[in-house]
């Protein structure tokens, strides 16, 4: 076998060729001070011997290239597989209209037995949807060429959370990944306003129930409390009541025409697939909101308040923050927050400037290896780690593998999202729970290349000693964990054991 | 040899892994008290549950959803407590021949100062049992710091997939595992290698260790546990069969737990003696039912078990037959010892004006009160050791225990 230092190669060094003017191929593949780099700033380092070119992951070249770089594609058999999905055919709007109508016909047999199989087909149809959505999420985290786009995407998506078993939500939910998707090194206040006009948070929480004269004040509480400023951040109460006013009357509407309006709301009505702003739901009053007056007029407002808060200081304390902890784990240096902050007011909340800032701290470059990763990066780094650029076939494993790390894709049922807390992560029943999936994944194919519907795998076996490791990875691990290495007896259980060791569980 | 305490044991986890392995760090409690803190996420229509029957005003606001007053002739009637209060039919089986023993004791107008009425904000008010008002400081639960308290003779869990808030902070990390699928152990051998990689110190070292012991020491009793009841015994699933094996766990191997029991959230539809609600009220009554089987009397006569919720629901019934978010809850406190068979704390007539802001049962028993309260009593703790657990709480004596 033709594997030595001098073959390896990485997918990582070509992560940017898709956007980017070609750049020299490199003969060493990733050296052994870009690994932890590549830890960081994707989604794990991944030791494929393809032969491509490009460079590492650092904070230089391969960094300017990936905030400045738009959705990239995915390999052939990655994208096939997504191409293939329902979710992709059709347009959202059309696929919650379409599942609204057969859950109305199902509603409406009298037969008992045929309702309830018309029912049970309807929530088969909305599950496979959300199921689709989150096959998407997963190859993109594996194999999408633009890793930074695809970690913060998964940060945003937590950020702004939605729960896929609310009501309709399943049949949104992967456009609404998708609306993050490509906007996740934009401009907050863009992101911020994709949210708001997506039916899956309007939806989830109730602001298409908000009205004049039954306000519900629910998503204004969050945009405030958990979106943008941050709780205890200085606003009140009365700016949350003031807030679902201004709020009123946006909401989802799946009929095909527009109600009908007073002559005079006419011109206010906004539409935009099923998103739509009801001038006759909405409070014309005037409104007091963060120390402006706003005059009631319609969705402007909306527009006027979200100017308001996306340039709050507050604002960009707290998503500064949020992301700081994300990357730099528990209690990221109050400095290089404050930096992050300075870029987010001076660039307008720009994210991808945001991101550079922390990036570019010394203390980014200390802290890498040093943050414990949660299910999601322990996951999905295993698998890329394993496999490479092979593609898998089925990532029904790995959903099922987060669900049981307690991070399930769109599952958390409260808006605040997952924890990005270690110890959320990090308790004795976890890591046991850890140690059994890294026997799972090290043991074999596991499932991960048995096409939907087949029975069996095709032959794949987890490479964890490769060319990444011989070439350089190896020598980065502590002397225990080598010690422990070499007592496994088969290549399996040397698997189960590399990604059972503390060097695996941070980034 | 001395039988190996938590603490200690931790302190050098690797070095003594061999006892954790043989499972002898875990010796039965000598007459040690057991807690148990069942958490009804969602936030239980508790007045569906425990009924104002007695209440004229309870009907009035109910029109589709209230329980029918007792009546032995009526299968679906609610079954008396007291003059005022009655149980869910749904109960029948479960609960109510504890209350007969005087074994469980509901404490009405039960909760938090938390008028948020946000389950993720109330959820965690009651896990951290903290002041409300004040800044959150969310590595520090209660659980937590009373497991801290106890010291030596803690045995603490929680019978849940993640590390709830209530048993963050503890600088000796507490174990937690969900009991649906309890799965084999990883054999000594490579629990011995991976221990080796993570080395004696620092909490993932200990968070490891003590993951591979509990593990262990919980496949190990629920084996016996399954081989001792296979004869003609029921297969339960859900909540009933956790809660089973939680009672064989408690049995001798923990003694202060957590788990929460999710679903509760009735906002459409919920029904009165069927319905989606009577079916989850009923598989709750039958875990419980089934908890203080498999402990064993014994074991029952040192145990308590609280069963809190977030907050209550509109007393009114809404639109959509079902209820919204509300204030004051019901709790319950069951135990061998306990002193049951009666409604506890202070109680009002309930009418349109004494509903908290129009809309929902008031809170007159403080939670942290009650639970701090109970815990005093149980473990003889003073009041300021109690300080710790429930800051700025003063410990209301229901004389439950």
């Amino acid at each position: 076998m033709m594997r030595v230092q001098l073959s390896i190669r990485t997918v990582l060094v070509a992560l940017c060729s898709l956007s980017a003017p070609p750049l020299q191929a490199q003969s060493a593949g990733i050296p052994v001070k870009n690994l932890a780099w590549a830890d960081r700033l994707t989604w794990g380092v991944e030791g494929s011997a393809a032969s491509r070119g490009g460079t590492a992951p650092d904070a230089g070249r391969w960094l300017d290239v990936q905030l400045r770089a738009g959705p990239g594609a995915l390999p052939p058999d990655a994208q096939r597989q997504v191409d293939a999905m329902r979710i992709v055919r059709e347009p959202m709007a059309q696929l919650v209209v379409e599942e609204d109508s057969a859950i109305r016909a199902a509603n409406a047999l009298t037969d008992p037995d045929q309702r309830k199989a018309a029912r049970d087909a309807y929530q088969k149809d909305m599950n496979a949807l959300a199921d689709e959505a989150r096959a998407r999420s997963i190859l993109r985290a594996l194999y999408g060429p633009d890793q930074l786009r695809e970690q913060m995407t998964w940060f945003w998506f937590n950020h702004f959370n939605v729960h896929a078993p609310k009501r309709d939500v399943r049949a949104m939910v992967g456009d609404y990944e998708d609306t993050i998707h490509a906007r996740a090194l934009g401009k907050f206040r863009d992101l911020l306003e994709a949210t708001l006009r997506h039916p899956a948070m309007l939806r989830y929480l109730d602001n298409d129930q908000n009205a004049a004269g039954h306000i519900n004040e629910n998503y204004a509480r969050e945009i405030m409390e958990l979106h943008t400023m941050g709780v205890g951040s200085g606003y009140s109460q009365q700016d949350v009541q003031e807030l679902a006013r201004i709020l009123t009357g946006v909401g989802v509407d799946l009929k095909p025409d527009p109600p009908r309006l007073k002559p005079q709301w006419q011109p206010l009505y906004v539409r935009a697939g099923l998103f739509e702003f009801n001038p006759a739901r909405h409070d014309f009053g005037d409104k007091h909101f963060l120390g402006h007056d706003i005059k009631g007029r319609g969705f402007a407002e909306v527009e006027e308040a979200l100017d308001l808060i996306a340039s709050s200081p507050a604002t960009a304390h707290h998503v500064s923050l949020q992301i700081a902890t994300y990357f730099m784990g528990d209690t990221p240096p109050a400095d290089v927050v404050a930096r992050m902050e300075q870029a987010f007011r001076h660039s307008d909340g720009d994210i991808a400037r945001v991101l550079r800032a922390m990036i570019g701290a010394p203390a980014f470059r200390a802290s890498l290896g040093t943050v414990f990763k949660d299910p999601a990066h322990y996951a999905i780094s295993a698998v890329r780690y394993a496999y490479g650029d092979r593609v898998i076939l089925n990532t029904q494993p790995i959903v099922g593998w987060l669900n049981r790390m307690g991070e399930g894709l769109y599952n958390h049922e409260t808006p605040d999202g997952y924890d990005m807390r270690s110890d959320a992560w990090s308790g004795p029943g976890q890591m046991a729970t850890r140690f059994d999936i890294a026997r799972q994944i090290g043991g074999g194919s596991a499932g991960l290349f048995r096409p939907p519907g087949a029975s069996a795998d095709q032959p794949a076996f987890p490479q964890l000693q490769n060319a990444l490791y011989f070439g350089g990875l190896g020598t980065t691990l502590g002397q225990p964990t080598r010690d422990a290495l070499a007592r496994a007896t088969s290549p399996q259980e040397w698997n189960a054991l590399y990604l059972s060791s503390p060097e695996f569980m941070h980034r | 040899m001395p039988p190996i305490q938590r603490r200690d044991l931790l302190k050098g986890a690797a070095a003594f892994a061999p006892s954790i392995v043989a499972g002898r760090a875990f010796a039965a409690p000598q007459a040690g008290s057991r807690l148990l803190v069942v958490f009804l996420r969602g936030a239980y229509d508790a007045t569906s549950i425990i009924v104002p029957t007695g209440s004229d005003f309870y009907y009035q606001s109910r029109p589709t959803i209230a329980l029918a007053r007792p009546n032995p002739a009526d299968p679906k009637a609610a079954l008396p407590l007291d003059g005022d209060w009655s149980l869910h039919p749904a109960l029948k089986e479960s609960i109510l021949p504890l209350w007969r023993q005087r074994q469980i004791a509901f404490v009405p107008f039960a909760g938090t100062d938390d008028l948020s009425r946000s389950h993720f904000e109330t959820q965690d008010t009651i896990e951290l049992g903290q002041p409300v008002g004040g800044s959150r400081n969310y590595g520090s639960g209660f659980l937590a710091r009373l497991a801290q308290m106890l010291g030596r003779d803690d045995r603490p869990i929680a019978f849940t997939d993640q590390l709830p808030l209530c048993f963050r902070g503890d600088p000796v990390p507490v174990p937690n595992l969900g009991l649906a699928n309890v799965g084999k152990p990883i054999d000594r051998r490579q629990t011995a290698i991976i221990e080796s990689m993570y080395g004696k110190r620092g909490q993932l070292a200990q968070s490891v260790a003590e993951g591979f012991h509990v593990r262990e020491t919980v496949f190990d009793t629920l084996d016996q546990e399954m081989k001792a009841a296979g004869r003609g015994a029921v297969s339960s699933k859900g909540f009933e069969l956790s809660a089973r094996r939680i009672g064989a766990l408690m049995r001798d191997r923990f003694n202060l737990a957590f788990v929460d029991v999710g679903g509760w959230d009735t906002h459409v539809s919920q029904g009165n003696a069927s319905g989606y609600l009577a079916d989850r009220i009923g598989e709750l009554g039958r875990g419980l039912a089934g908890f203080v089987d498999a402990l064993g009397a014994r074991a029952w006569g040192s145990t308590t078990v609280v069963v809190v919720s977030e907050f209550g629901r509109t007393f009114r019934e809404n639109g959509d037959k079902g209820t919204d978010h509300g204030h004051g809850s019901i709790y319950w406190v069951m135990g061998g010892d306990v002193a049951g068979g009666r409604m506890a704390g202070a109680q009002v007539a309930l009418s349109a004006a004494t509903l908290n802001q129009a809309r929902d049962l008031p809170v007159l028993t403080d939670y942290r009160a009650l639970i701090g309260g109970l815990v005093a009593r149980q473990y003889g703790l003073s009041a300021d050791r109690m300080a710790t657990v429930f800051p700025q709480a003063r410990p209301a004596d229901l004389k439950l225990v």
